[in-house]
């Protein structure tokens, strides 16, 4: 692609807009227009969906749709997170066959890496597959599967090989959820929701042509999923609010959202909802006592230096420098955070954080902040995992001993 | 902020959280000048004289680099460069722990001048400071230590041809060697933010009495001043009160956010390379997870403080609403982050921590006077709420 220009891009897209955008459309149809056209993730390949554009013209493009109101691709759950993970490992059927029900939302995706053996040590999987003929068929447990109650497809981590080292016996399949040898049970968690579960996979089957990358490439294939999730998880990426926007397509787009976040509604909460914590100390009159001042203001200058933070790698990305530390810190530092909101909020409420329900403060929300933040610190890699991640890889620390070398069928398993 | 509002903001007023080429190009400059001028021998050196600067490395900088007249403007004989720049060089200055009275003579009374001079004042008084040929301070706190300027006692009696000072400031930044002293003080029967102006005087006048305090952190030198009547120049007009010296006073709090996360940059840079050398029960103790979780808690102050300090110096610059709010926020948090991060770095080093010989108590030291210096946390803390109308 030749290098464009800002102006240049921010014309076209304005022209293609007001060309195309008709709030009338039926959502489907008009994502498959953003698909076909690449305006809907300008920042793939031209051969996928995308125009090949820089992520620094991306952001002008989402300026423009922004500008107009025109709705985007769908972009929530982990969709994005396989869409990039087969953008990089994919076959071309692969990508034919998914990338395109992602981007216009009919298809649903979830991850099925955590096992009641391997959270942390994702290497220690234990759900197998195994050959047979033109197709694997897949037997073991996985746990902590968000969304997989309503998903169509998972992105599958799964040994292949017992007698190769932990790391180079993995594969990694699309499944597909819906079929008679899985089975999806939701778990209830300590906030009373239930969005993740645990699956059962018996004798289910997942075609040949499904395997992402080579037999042994699981783990680098998941590492790349991973990558894209604690990049994603700087906090900056607000969900998508629900507007009142006129037209079919934000009918419909709102009806989406509706039914995609029921079981997530407490997913604001678990950030702690820093955005709450001034109004809440005004109304309650905390705001006039100097300890909560002080406390309040610790946490607001925590939150917009993490803020800050994510901006400086986007920033540096977009000049195109390397990555510095500041790219690998979000995560941690959202952990932080949420704790600090979730005490905050405590202080601030007295007596009355010992109330749930309904009829206690902000119907609910409060109860159920102090009750999600845990989460937090624990998905997509628990603070622990950060920090060695961080020590190691940011600042060259040594890694850590191993005890799980060798033939996987002899290291120690739960 | 949306990305639509975003984009109606001209680029270049807006926060930029990127620093330009020609800026880390500058950064590089003075990086290699200070590992050469200011290796932590020469620290201990200066930091034990009287003056605590060495007029020679001061003189290379003036004509070198020029930083004594970054934020000045071509036309007073400064580079012209703004309040990045200036903090781009007070991190430096953090990381190196240059002793040199540069924080007194660019940070404060510079910019004292500039907020609040008259055309002929700046005329007159910037060139010499910005060619490094005069030190300067600002006294502002008084014996009880107090930072808000409303809290000035110091009283400034209107004469024929000027102002009679009388009073005491004391915690003056190189108040012992400084040529110029730019003083806060009040006109007589005032209370509050009524009345405070700001005066400028030589520091060899009749009447003025200095004396040079014993810092814990020796490489920042404190002065106690007495003024007995001393004839001064009013700075400007009386019509401004206390702004130019707020504006100064949060121009000072990000310069110094910015030196203090220099600083902890080099604790933690410290703390990583020992851990990567000190062997115990045979392995390096940066091995442990113990040490290794603490590193990289570090490094996640470290850049929030940075991303703070930097945001406020960029919001400064571009003249956003937001950015006295955001020097609070930037003091504040560099403060903390300092102090934890000497704390942990003498932690890491283990009783050779502790000692004199090991260059970690300079810091250590510094991060003391700082956190300090220019008002507490919990005082810019509040601040920042009231700023943020809260
Ligand atoms: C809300 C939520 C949603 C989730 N969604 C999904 C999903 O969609 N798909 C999916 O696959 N998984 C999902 N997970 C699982 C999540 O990724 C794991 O729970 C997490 O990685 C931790 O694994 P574990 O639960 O087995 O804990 P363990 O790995 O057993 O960890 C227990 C404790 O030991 C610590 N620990 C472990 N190893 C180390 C080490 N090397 N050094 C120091 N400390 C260590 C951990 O930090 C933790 O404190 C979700 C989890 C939650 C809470």
């Amino acid at each position: 692609m030749s290098k464009v220009s800002e102006a240049e891009v921010r014309a076209e897209v304005r022209d293609w807009l007001a060309a195309n955008w008709d709030p009338e459309m039926s959502l489907v149809a008009w994502r498959n227009k953003l698909a076909d056209s690449g305006w809907g993730m300008p920042q793939w390949p031209e051969a996928w969906y995308g125009r090949g554009l820089p992520v620094s013209l991306a952001r002008v493009v989402e300026e423009e749709f922004a500008g107009v109101g025109a709705v985007g691709v769908a972009k929530s759950g982990v969709r994005l997170l396989a869409a990039a993970t087969l953008l990089e490992h994919g076959s071309d059927l692969q990508k034919k066959k998914f990338l395109r029900r992602i981007l216009t939302g009919e298809d649903t995706w979830c991850q099925f890496f955590s096992e009641p053996g391997s959270g942390s040590d994702l290497a220690g999987a234990t759900t197998r597959a195994d050959l047979n003929g033109d197709h694997w068929i897949v037997n073991g447990q996985k746990v902590w599967t968000t969304s997989a109650h309503h998903a169509d497809h998972g992105l599958l981590l799964a040994r292949t090989d017992w007698d190769a080292p932990k790391h180079e016996g993995m594969s990694f399949f699309v499944i597909d959820v819906k079929q008679p040898g899985v089975d999806v049970q939701p778990l209830k968690q300590m906030n009373g929701h239930a969005s993740f579960n645990q699956v059962f996979f018996t004798d289910a089957i997942v075609p040949a042509e499904n395997l992402v990358a080579g037999v042994g490439d699981g783990w680098k294939v998941a590492m790349t999923t991973l990558a894209h999730e604690r990049r994603g998880a700087d906090g900056l990426n607000p969900p998508s609010k629900r507007g009142s926007r006129q037209g079919r397509i934000h009918a419909e787009e709102r009806a989406e959202l509706e039914t995609a976040n029921q079981p997530y509604k407490w997913y604001p909460q678990r950030a702690g909802r820093v955005d709450l914590v001034i109004e809440r100390a005004k109304e309650t009159g905390a705001i006039r006592d100097p300890h909560v001042r002080q406390e309040i203001a610790k946490l607001m200058i925590m939150a917009r230096s993490a803020e800050w933070t994510a901006r400086r790698a986007r920033a540096a990305q977009r000049q195109g420098r390397p990555q510095g530390p500041e790219g690998s810190l979000g995560k941690l530092a959202a952990s932080n955070v949420a704790r600090a909101c979730a005490h905050v909020h405590t202080l601030i409420t007295g007596a009355e954080a010992m109330l749930t329900g309904p009829a206690s403060p902000r119907e609910g929300i409060i109860a159920e902040i102090l009750v999600s933040v845990p989460a937090t610190s624990i998905a997509g890699g628990t603070d622990e995992i950060q920090r060695n991640i961080i020590s190691e890889r940011v600042l060259g620390l040594p890694k850590e001993p191993r005890f799980d070398t060798g033939p996987f069928r002899n290291v120690r398993k739960n | 902020m949306s990305a639509s509002e975003e984009s109606r903001v001209e680029p270049a007023r807006r926060i930029q959280f990127a620093f330009t080429d020609e800026q880390e190009q500058f950064r590089s400059l003075l990086r290699r000048f200070l590992n050469d001028k200011s290796p932590t021998t020469e620290v201990r050196r200066l930091m034990a004289t009287a003056e605590g600067y060495d007029p020679e490395v001061w003189r290379q900088l003036s004509e070198e680099l020029a930083l004594p007249g970054i934020p000045i403007p071509e036309q007073y004989g400064g580079a012209g460069f703004g309040m990045v720049e200036l903090c781009i060089v007070t991190e430096e200055l953090g990381r190196a722990l240059l002793c040199a009275p540069y924080f007194s003579t660019t940070v404060l009374a510079a910019n004292a001048i500039l907020n609040a001079g008259t055309e002929a004042q700046k005329s007159s008084l910037l060139p010499n400071l910005a060619s490094g040929a005069r030190l300067a301070t600002l006294a502002v706190t008084e014996l009880n230590g107090n930072w808000d300027p409303h809290e000035i006692a110091l009283v400034a009696t209107p004469v024929a041809d000027g102002y009679l000072l009388d009073g005491v400031k004391s915690y003056v930044v190189d108040g012992h060697i400084a040529d110029l002293l730019v003083v806060a003080g009040r006109l007589p029967g005032t209370v509050g933010s009524e009345g405070i102006a700001l005066f400028t005087l030589s520091a060899d006048s009749d009447g003025v009495e200095r004396r040079l305090l014993q810092s814990m952190d020796p490489t920042r030198k404190l002065a106690r001043i007495d003024f007995h009547g001393v004839h001064s120049d009013l700075l400007g007009t009386l019509d401004d009160g206390a702004k130019p010296l707020l504006r100064t006073m949060d121009q000072a709090a990000i310069a110094l956010a910015n030196e203090m996360v220099g600083g902890a940059q080099a604790l933690l840079d410290s703390a990583v390379d020992y851990a990567k050398l000190r062997v115990q029960f045979g392995r390096t103790i940066g091995s442990f997870q113990a040490i290794k979780h603490k590193l990289a808690d570090m490094l996640l102050d470290v850049e929030l403080a940075k991303s703070a300090a930097y945001c406020a110096a960029q919001a400064c610059a571009v003249d956003d609403l937001e950015w006295p709010a955001l020097a609070c926020l930037a003091k504040a948090a560099a403060s903390e982050t300092y102090v934890h991060a000497a704390a942990e770095c003498i932690q890491i080093h283990g009783g050779i921590g502790f000692t004199w010989d090991n260059d970690t108590h300079l810091w250590f030291k510094r991060a003391k006077s700082s956190e300090v210096f220019l008002g507490q946390p919990n005082y810019h803390r509040e601040l920042l709420m009231q700023r943020w109308g809260v």
